[in-house]
């Protein structure tokens, strides 16, 4: 299955049950609390990172949350 | 160590103290330790004891630093009323790998202070700024 990740073209398996986020915890990515996903150019709300399928040709953006304070 | 060209660097200032006493954020890119681009963001909390980028925004800069061939090489922010160290929730928030947390105090209104930060795994370690002119 083809799907971009952060601009880049990759190649993962196909697997019908993965979702956005078994995708990230696939790529180890930490801290899934705090991160956003953009999926096909729009922003997913977080309670759907678990329910949304990963399909062929998916564009998938992620970052961190950032913010801080005093 | 991260270079930063002196426009950038003063731009920072100057958004700070326009946003006084909000505090105000940015997204420092390049290429290897030099900035060449700043993209003021919108601080979503509009508070002056915290902030919060917007998401979209985020995605934005990311795309257009992509397609210009650089990197995100810093996160900045202002301390409008404290000095130039990461606070607590900085250091907890600081979730974004191999970047550096360059924080602009203006404590002292009259002598702007900015320092640069590597932060991860809740450590932190002061990073050296060269100025390029």
């Amino acid at each position: 299955m083809n799907i971009s990740i952060n601009g880049k073209e990759t190649i993962i398996s196909e697997n019908s049950d993965r979702t956005v986020d078994s995708l990230l915890e696939e790529l180890d990515v930490s801290q899934r609390l705090y991160v956003t996903v953009e999926l096909n150019g729009e922003i997913l709300e977080r309670p759907a990172y678990e329910t949304t399928p990963v399909k062929e040709g998916d564009v998938i953006e992620f970052l961190y949350f950032m913010g801080g304070g005093r | 160590m991260i270079e930063i060209p002196k426009t950038i660097h003063d731009d920072m200032i100057t958004h700070a103290q326009e946003g006084f006493p909000l505090e105000v954020c940015g997204i420092l890119g390049g290429a290897g330790d030099t900035v060449s681009v700043n993209y003021r963001m919108t601080n979503t909390d509009a508070s002056n004891e915290h902030f919060m980028m917007d998401p979209k925004e985020q995605f934005a800069v990311v795309k257009e630093l992509r397609a210009k061939g650089l990197s995100m090489l810093a996160i900045y922010h202002s301390h409008p009323e404290t000095p130039a160290r990461p606070s607590e929730e900085d250091i907890k928030l600081a979730l974004t790998p191999d970047v550096s947390y360059v924080i602009v105090s203006l404590a002292d209104a009259a002598v702007p202070v900015i320092k640069s930060f590597k932060i991860g795994s809740g450590n932190v370690e002061v990073e050296p700024i060269e100025i390029i002119i």
